[in-house]
């Protein structure tokens, strides 16, 4: 079954609900930093503040990205179950458990943009949007792409298409979540529903170069999984790696969270994702356009920002960014928390499938709800680029557009 | 060390010292002014300028998706994107300006050509290039299933040995192309080929926006100053010329266009007709996508896109030897055509791009740089020994975008001394003083050049 924006799992709610309450921890905390700061005084807490806030941050990614391979190495036993025995059922299994790791992908996103483990892989973990032609066969061509041109490609394997991902063009993808999803799915040529490769197309015999196809599927697989580990090592507590040298700097460390969350909400959700999608209102713009669930990305991409704001979800209650922006701007955290807050609950009410949601007349309830969207997004961007001017960073977006 | 000495080095280490401690960045690290981003990663060159409103961001990232997409042969079910061909070097925009960086030169047997294109013509005997009978101005190596591509290109490298005043030995590569497989027609005997990679597409905006006769102030044709830079404007019917190798396109417009239809076989409203010679459209069925194939909105904001993408800031800017290469930078003549600063006038088409102090490093003027660059084709009036000086911001973070470290017009050089090494004619002297500078000296120059 998959996951749909009407239909949040547990878990997004929960996440949800743990945002609304960090809020009174933040008050709390700041009520104390404050009696524990008169003037003049101010460093050393806000030092120790500052590193606190990077501290629950790094084991946050740490625990996002472990999850997030949990869920994938989830998906890989899917696939080779399908594999093994191709059917209507293992196919729904495998599509499903592509759904629910792809979730806690998308929570990672606000770690993107920033210079971390992530910038090398993410092209071979998440480029988008992706010409099929270029993996496999699309309507009116019956022959196209990799998996059957054993010409250019006479062997497939990790490295193959690893070499052939965004060569000659960035929209020439091999690899990555929107790869899997396309062999799993196939082309969404319906407006009532989501891609329906038939489980043939996986059984030798039936499906042409189904060979090709098992082999390109589990080659992209195994990738993926290969470059979460590496990410998972990357942000490994107590070891010689990148989260080391990210905790070495807190500065650089708050400027890239910010950063992150800055380009995601104004470039990446309020642009590519949204935007793109809605002035085009071109299917192939759609994030995950083979299997529908484009509106679980964008509120996982949301809950992700929202996250990296809250305290820490351990019984120590560590302190979150909002916290730190409290510290030197009490009203403008609160702005930062209610629209936060607000963008998820727009994100949340834009309806599934986003390709139906995206057409129609510009008064249709999806176009409004993705403009909805889009303006709390605009808004997002321009708290977060004023966060940054009072930290004094120079960040990708000028508050007020100077 | 003399006493003298050894104060002038203790104050330059306790200068050193309280740049480390107080590092007060200039202001010159903001090389695009108000269109500067702080960003020296992957995506550098793929950033909007962060003075963008809200809306302004939007058509920036739609016209960022009609700049990756393939576009297809039509008639094709996304009509949007249909029109590709019959001949053309790239599917995408982002095929030769990848991440919206730099082209480099296909390497030995490698089957992905299309970092390099090939410009033809056939020299008319007076002051400039008639498009070639078969093949028109420019060689596609690719085209539509059911079409051939007009011709493969061939290049043979030659070394040219060389050697810095200090006895340390260089080697360059010199180039040379030929044409294989003609398709349409013989070549003949006349015709000369232009070589040309892709460059970085930050900051194209503020190029825009320098004042005309900011740029006209600078030419000095028959080097009245006797300096030996002349620099010579390329007017393009009575408009001054800024973009493109030898200076051919006057706005982001026409170059978008240009690139549109001679890259990709595109038709835009600025160029409505397929770049297809008698002879080829004799050989050629083909269907259009449109008339014409990109629409005015989406043509639009590719350009807008393409004039708003932001420029990385310095890097390294405090660091002693980027100081030093700066000064030297200015001392060897590098900054006679290189000129570090503009201010920008108002455009129509942003409200925040006037006004802005920027650091391009290029007056893009012509400027005659020796036979060793020469390929033989001429451009409008530009001679085949004219260049036009070519922006620097960015140069630094090729090799991070882009992977790897080619530079000038066809990628000869496989680094930056070798890039300035190439430099002849009126730049030769200031060549000269890089090669007969010592070692420290030359490596501050490119530490500058790398923090750009």
């Amino acid at each position: 079954m998959l996951h749909r924006c009407s239909t949040l799992s547990p878990r997004m709610t929960s996440t949800f609900a743990r945002c609304s309450l960090s809020w009174l921890a933040v008050c709390t905390l700041l009520g104390i930093a404050r009696a524990q700061t008169p003037a003049g005084e101010g460093v050393e807490p806000m030092t120790a503040l500052r590193a606190a806030v990077v501290q629950t941050h790094t084991a946050r990614c740490h625990a996002l990205y472990s999850e997030c391979l949990a869920e994938a190495k989830a998906m890989q036993t899917a696939i080779a179950a399908m594999l093994r025995e191709p059917s209507v059922a293992s196919l729904a299994t495998a599509r499903a458990a592509w759904t629910k790791a792809r979730f806690a992908y998308c929570r990672t996103e606000t770690l993107r943009f920033c210079d971390g483990p992530i910038e090398p892989l993410e092209p071979l973990l998440n480029a988008w949007p992706v010409d099929e032609a270029y993996i496999d066969y699309v309507q009116g061509n019956a022959t196209a792409g990799i998996v059957h041109d054993r010409e250019h490609f006479p062997q497939l394997s990790q490295t193959v298409l690893t070499v052939a991902n965004e060569r000659s063009g960035e929209a020439n993808i091999s690899v990555g979540w929107h790869a899997i999803e396309f062999l799993l799915w196939g082309q969404d040529l319906r407006l009532d529903g989501a891609g329906d490769r038939p489980f043939t197309d996986y059984v030798v015999g039936k499906g042409p170069d189904a060979d090709r196809r098992r082999e390109y599927l589990t080659c992209v697989t195994d990738l993926l999984v290969q470059h979460l580990q590496t990410l998972v090592t990357e942000w490994a507590p107590g070891a010689n790696n990148y989260r080391r040298r990210f905790e070495a700097d807190d500065q650089a460390a708050i400027r890239r969270m910010l950063t992150g969350a800055l380009v995601l909400t104004a470039f990446e959700l309020a642009g590519e994702r949204l935007a793109v999608a809605y002035e085009t209102k071109d299917q192939e713009q759609e994030h995950s356009c083979f299997s529908d669930t484009s509106c679980q990305d964008f509120v996982a991409d949301q809950l992700g920002i929202v996250q990296m704001f809250q305290e820490g979800t351990d019984e120590a209650k560590q302190p979150g960014l909002l916290a730190l922006i409290a510290a030197k701007d009490a009203p403008l955290a609160r702005s930062l928390h209610q629209q936060l807050e607000a963008t998820l609950a727009r994100m949340r009410a834009i309806p599934s499938p986003f390709d139906v949601a995206m057409r129609g007349a510009d008064d249709s309830p999806g176009r409004l709800a993705i403009r909805a969207a889009t303006d709390a997004l605009d808004a997002q961007a321009e708290l977060l680029s004023i966060a940054g001017q009072v930290f004094g960073f120079e960040l990708p977006v000028h508050p007020g557009g100077r | 060390m003399n006493a003298c000495q050894w104060l002038v080095s203790v104050a330059a280490a306790t200068a050193a010292h309280l740049v480390a401690q107080t590092p007060t960045a200039p202001a010159w690290q903001h090389l695009g002014g108000g269109a500067t981003v702080r960003d020296a990663s992957t995506n550098a060159f793929s950033m909007p300028a962060p003075l963008l409103s809200p809306a302004e961001r939007r058509a920036f990232v739609v016209g960022n998706s009609f700049f990756k997409q393939n576009w297809v042969t039509a008639p094709a079910s996304t009509a949007d994107r249909d029109g590709l061909g019959p001949l053309f070097n790239a599917r995408s925009c982002s095929t030769c300006h990848f991440k919206d960086g730099r082209s480099r030169p296909p390497e030995d047997g490698e089957a992905d050509r299309s970092g390099l294109l090939i410009r033809i013509g056939v020299p008319d005997g007076k002051n400039t290039d008639q498009p070639h009978p078969h093949y028109g101005g420019q060689v596609q190596d690719d085209a539509v299933l059911g079409t051939r591509p007009e011709a493969r290109v061939v290049i043979r490298t030659q070394a040219i040995e060389g050697h810095y005043e200090d006895g340390t030995p260089f080697l360059l590569q010199a180039p040379e192309y030929e044409l294989v497989d003609p398709a349409y027609g013989e070549l003949g005997a006349r015709f000369v080929l232009g070589p040309r990679t892709a460059p970085q597409l930050i900051g194209l905006g503020l190029l825009e926006a320098i004042p005309a006769a900011a740029i006209e102030a600078l030419a000095d044709p028959e080097d009245r100053s006797g300096d030996g830079i002349s620099g010579r404007a390329h007017h393009i019917a009575g408009q001054l010329g800024r973009f493109g190798w030898k200076a051919t396109q006057a706005t982001v417009e026409s170059q978008t266009a240009a690139a549109f239809v001679n890259d990709m076989g595109i038709t835009s409203r600025l160029q409505p007709d397929e770049v297809l010679t008698a002879t080829e459209r004799a050989h050629v069925q083909f269907a259009s996508g449109g008339s014409p194939e990109i629409d005015d909105a989406t043509f639009d904001r590719v350009v807008f896109y393409t004039r708003t993408l932001a420029v990385p800031a310095a890097r390294e800017v405090t660091s002693p030897p980027v100081q030093a290469g700066r000064e030297h930078f200015v001392a060897f003549g590098c900054a006679a055509c290189h000129t570090p600063q503009f201010v920008t006038g108002p455009v129509a088409w942003q409200t925040n791009y006037g006004e802005q102090t920027i650091h391009p490093f290029t007056d893009l003027l012509l400027h005659d740089m020796g036979s060793g660059l020469a390929d033989g084709k001429r451009d409008g009036d530009a001679s085949p020994q004219e260049w036009r000086t070519p922006p620097l911001w960015g140069i630094g973070l090729v090799p991070v975008v882009n992977g790897h470290s080619r530079y000038l017009h066809d990628g000869r050089a496989r680094d930056l001394a070798e890039a300035v090494l190439w430099h002849g004619g009126e730049a030769e002297a200031a060549k000269e003083r890089f090669r007969r500078a010592s070692r420290p000296d030359r490596e501050a120059l490119l530490a500058f050049l790398r923090a750009l």
